[in-house]
């Protein structure tokens, strides 16, 4: 099929975006790489009045370092993360899950923080997010308010973004002295929508396992506890998120890589660990 | 700020192949269609239209990219590459093309350009990739005959990797 009418806006300011928010709400939809959002608007899921593109705004087209974060601006696409300097050192858990981001094809225009505006619960960068408790910078004609990635994902597609806000930024951890980070996921093929996605980090002791693909959101727990006595709590968050059978998997074999890949993913964190 | 209205045409000028191109498109035309049906250029094949198949893979500013999840508004004043690029009409085949007809690595064709604009992008950045890297963006693309063997194969005599070394 192919997308309904709409009005196509080119704003030359992140000022320019937030106004055009302002002025249509709900009946606008954003645009930057469009790799998620283009393929709802040719199957007709989406059907915006308005179209605002801000995949050329160089304002938000960064990556910066703070001492706790770096911080990627709304333009940048998935590919120009991959291929940041030093993008291994600074967020290694980022330069391991990128690769599984849909294909080289999407990556090449596909945004880190589009991913996170469309909140795909089997989707790896809101789970990376999710799993080091990073944040999303929302801007709007009344103000800049930042939030945790525990309240900015609400459900499946759903976020506490506002009709006028625009997600600018994306803010994600910087690595921990001694922390380990391992990722991986289950796919039918690679660059596939994850079955199950795994996320670990192992820091002072602590285990922390963010788990995309079963609940309705990424979500993510913590534990002081070795990897190795750790099956208990798997199979109790197993069981926790709640996942359904699809045609795509069941939920009892969703629980099994739970259990199975979260222990192995956190035994892998845990030796990267000092 | 620029403001292009529903249901109006509205002229879209980016280089194609090398050459510049304009033609008129409604904001909700995608970049396939507007390749297809406004300029002529019918190599760009339309699968699925939702960014799964690769068929339509084209190169946007070099980059391979999915030209069904593109708007035609989008590309404008861009340099679009299609299949029809890679060698000049009556001229020899590029070496991708020609190793793809060595080994067999399309049937019915219908993913073929798809798979030469991503391959071909894949080879200008890392002349020498490795069979991962191969894979990577392989995976990208659906072929429904191949089977994919020949097209690795292909792929493999252009990267400079030993036949012998690649598993299926």
């Amino acid at each position: 099929m192919k997308p309904v009418n709409f009005d196509y806006y080119r704003p030359d300011t992140v000022d320019e975006a937030v106004d055009l928010l302002a002025e249509h709400g709900e009946e606008a939809r954003v645009i930057a790489g469009g790799q998620s959002l283009m393929a709802l608007l040719n199957l007709r899921l989406a059907e915006p009045r308005a179209l605002i593109d801000i995949a050329h705004l160089a304002e938000l087209s960064y990556c910066r370092d703070t001492d706790a974060y770096m911080e990627i601006g709304a333009a940048v696409t998935q590919a120009q993360l991959l291929a940041q300097p030093g993008l291994a050192d600074a967020v290694p858990l980022l330069a391991q899950a990128l690769p599984h981001v849909g294909h080289f094809q999407t990556r090449n225009r596909g945004t880190v923080c589009g991913s996170l505006a469309h909140g795909d619960p089997s989707s790896e960068l809101p789970l990376c997010l999710a799993t080091l408790e990073g944040e999303v910078v929302l801007r709007s004609k009344r103000g800049e308010r930042v939030l945790k990635a525990s309240e900015f994902q609400t459900g499946l597609l759903a976020t506490a973004r506002e009709p006028d806000e625009l997600v600018v930024a994306a803010r994600y951890p910087l690595k921990s002295p001694g922390a380990g980070y391992a990722f991986t996921e289950v796919a039918r093929r690679h660059g596939d929508f994850a079955i199950v996605s795994l996320a670990a980090v192992a820091e002072n002791g602590a285990l922390r396992l963010g788990v995309g693909g079963v609940a309705d959101r990424p979500a993510a727990r913590t534990w002081q506890i070795a990897p190795s006595d750790a099956d208990d709590a798997l199979n109790e968050f197993a069981w926790a998120l709640g996942g359904e059978d699809d045609i795509h998997a069941t939920a009892r074999y969703r629980r099994d890589i739970v259990r199975k890949l979260g222990r192995k993913v956190l035994e892998e964190a845990a030796a990267c660990a000092s | 700020m620029r403001k292009l209205s529903q249901g109006e045409r509205h002229r879209v000028t980016f280089t194609l192949n090398g050459k510049p191109v304009s033609g008129w498109a409604e904001p909700r035309m995608l970049l396939t269609d507007f390749i297809r049906q406004e300029l002529g250029e019918t190599g760009t094949h339309v699968g699925c239209e939702h960014g799964v198949c690769g068929a339509c893979t084209v190169r946007l500013d070099g980059e391979a990219v999915r030209a069904c999840l593109c708007l035609a508004v989008q590309a404008e004043g861009r340099a679009v590459d299609t299949v029809e690029g890679l060698a000049e009409h009556g001229a020899p085949l590029s070496a991708l093309q020609a190793a793809f007809r060595k080994h067999h690595a399309l049937q019915c064709g219908y993913c073929t350009p798809g798979i030469l604009m991503s391959l071909s992008d894949l080879f200008e950045r890392t002349p020498h990739p490795d069979e991962e890297q191969l894979r990577d963006v392989i995976g990208g693309h659906l072929c429904r005959c191949t089977g994919y063997a020949g097209i690795m194969a292909a792929a493999r005599e252009v990267a400079g990797i030993s036949q012998d070394k690649g598993t299926e």
